[in-house]
């Protein structure tokens, strides 16, 4: 057999299936968002009509905020989950364990997690209204039926499934920074506190910058979650991106318009990593 | 003064660490009474009676074929992706050809897609070839989705393979299949595995793919399944919890046996977005 035959045999059977399934789609879709289409019937062009509904369409961009509130909670919840890995990589007895009862969570599927979380919060028999009772709260919010909270809500789930994701990566990046460091900082007279803030975090400042951006993007894809819990609900106070993409597609058969909200979030999302990969990425590599 | 800073940086680990585990215990402990006990008692008090029928009703009563096809579809995927990434990496790192540096940045930026902006064509394009409402549609697109980070976990591994190893080999006048199965393959099982394990997690999980492209009963996994069959079950807490426990039990024990397996998978996957 030839050399490149051979090479052609081990590398096709993935490089087809990504091409076909992953980056044709991508294509097709924005494409498809050229169409008026009800998915089964003749597509009909009509040019970027659909794009320019999407950018005056008010629902899209209530949806845009909201997911963008996600991003924003998402980051500001990484700070939480620093200060813990900080105290976590502290020579603390038993971090191994915590680590992976922290990780339990991140392993079970969005829509058990959803389906938990619906009961946690239901109004009368879930244990957070059960508890708000029992310490005196008269009347606890309907917490899922509220619009001004439900996005709240939403969101501890999501810092619930996530946390141990986040810890463990910076655990893992400040055990990696050599003991002679630290141990020369201490030398030097530096507190915890400075050992922490001046020396530590300037040095996993990579790593903090790569899960800016897993946090960001990762929350304008959200849907699984959402979808189960409120459905975007209610009276859209929870719709994100992908969710109302989902339900122009699927619920309305607006197959063209829903293609081209699908490619907005796909430009969308590019930008947004584009934009923070440049303003997180420390100029200088450091090594140790 | 040093000892109660750290009791009180240690009670807040602990207290994240009950945040975390708390509402699955509840979980549990209400899986196993019937809705007069879990209105009226105290959430925590342990079940009068442990009510383990609440699983038998649920799994007879379908969650059983949900199970099955999780099981079958994951495993499948699980199988095709492996073969097919470790072929792939074998490819681009152990073979000399023009075009391997441009077919890996492809995979890399497959990490970054999101899978919504690509739902309605391939929605089409199966329904075009019969793939909709038919699991095979299923795998081949957990296999396609999941190759890009099973690529990056096995790359690392691949790299640092010695070259002598092929020398050896080519020597020895193996042929390259030979190689790739009876050598290669074979030194990289500790990495299979962590792929093996990230894998089985995403797939066991997945939704979207399967709540789009499967409306039979008889194809459902679990995700989906238990998402419709909550809805028949919405007023029994029991039967709900029973059927959320049944969902995410397999997960639980994979990762009590393989748990280092686990966090090396989920590290590596942060790569991934």
């Amino acid at each position: 057999m030839s050399n490149k035959l051979l090479i052609a045999l081990y590398i096709s059977p993935a490089l087809l299936l990504v091409l076909v399934l992953v980056f044709i789609p991508l294509i097709l879709s924005g494409y498809y968002g050229l169409m008026e289409w009800d998915g089964i019937g003749d597509k009909t062009f009509i040019g970027l009509e659909n794009y320019i509904n999407g950018l005056q369409d008010m629902k899209f961009w209530s949806s845009a905020y909201h997911s963008f509130l996600l991003a924003i909670f998402s980051t500001l919840s990484l700070g939480i989950y620093l200060t813990i890995s900080f105290i976590l990589a502290s020579k603390i007895k038993g971090s191994d364990l915590l680590r992976k009862i922290y990780l339990i969570p991140m392993l079970l599927s969005s829509v058990a997690i959803a389906q938990l979380w619906i009961k946690v919060y239901n109004p009368s028999n879930g244990i957070l209204n059960v508890f708000l009772k029992q310490i005196g709260v008269e009347n606890p919010p309907a917490w899922l039926a509220d619009p001004s909270l439900v996005l709240f809500a939403i969101f501890i789930p999501i810092l619930w499934q996530y946390a141990g994701f986040y810890i463990l990566i910076y655990y893992a990046a400040l055990k990696n920074i050599p003991e002679s460091l630290i141990e020369a900082a201490r030398i030097d007279g530096a507190s915890a506190f400075q050992i922490a803030t001046k020396i530590k975090l300037p040095l996993i400042k990579e790593v903090v910058s790569v899960t800016v951006v897993l946090a960001i993007v990762g929350s304008l894809k959200y849907f699984d979650l959402i979808y189960v819990m409120t459905s975007g609900g209610p009276n859209g106070a929870s719709e994100v991106m992908a969710s109302y993409m989902y339900k122009l597609a699927f619920s309305s058969y607006n197959f063209g318009y829903g293609s081209a909200i699908g490619f907005l979030l796909l430009i969308i999302t590019l930008i947004v990593t584009f934009i923070v990969r440049k303003l997180t990425t420390p100029k200088e590599r450091i090594e140790y | 003064m040093k000892r109660i800073g750290y009791f009180f940086l240690y009670f807040s680990l602990l207290v994240v660490a009950l945040f975390q585990i708390v509402p699955l215990l509840w979980l549990f402990i209400f899986s196993l009474k019937d809705n007069r006990e879990i209105f009226a008692g105290s959430p925590f008090a342990l079940p009068s009676e442990f009510r383990w029928e609440n699983y038998l009703k649920v799994w007879d009563g379908g969650i059983g074929v949900y199970f099955f096809n999780s099981v079958w579809i994951t495993t499948l995927a699980i199988v095709l992706t492996v073969l097919f990434a470790s072929m792939a990496t074998f490819a681009i790192t152990r073979m000399r050809w023009k075009l391997s540096g441009a077919v890996l940045s492809l995979f890399i930026i497959g990490l970054m897609i999101p899978i919504h902006s690509a739902l309605i064509p391939l929605y089409s394009m199966f329904l075009s070839v019969n793939l909709i409402d038919n699991p095979l549609g299923v795998v081949i697109t957990y296999t396609a989705y999941n190759l890009p980070i099973t690529m990056m976990i096995l790359l690392g591994f691949y790299y640092t393979l010695p070259k002598e190893i092929e020398e050896a080999a080519v020597i020895d006048g193996c042929s390259v299949n030979r190689m790739f199965f009876q050598v290669i393959l074979p030194m990289t099982t500790p990495v299979m595995a962590t792929t093996v394990v990230i894998n089985m997690i995403y797939n066991w999980n997945e939704f979207v793919f399967v709540n789009t492209f499967i409306s039979s009963e008889k194809y459902k996994t679990l995700t989906v399944g238990i998402q419709n069959f909550i809805g028949q079950y919405m007023t029994d807490w029991g039967a709900i919890g029973a059927t959320l426990i049944i969902s995410v039990l397999p997960i639980i024990i994979a990762f009590i046996f393989f748990s280092n397996k686990v966090v090396e998978g989920i590290s590596a996957s942060a790569v991934k977005g």
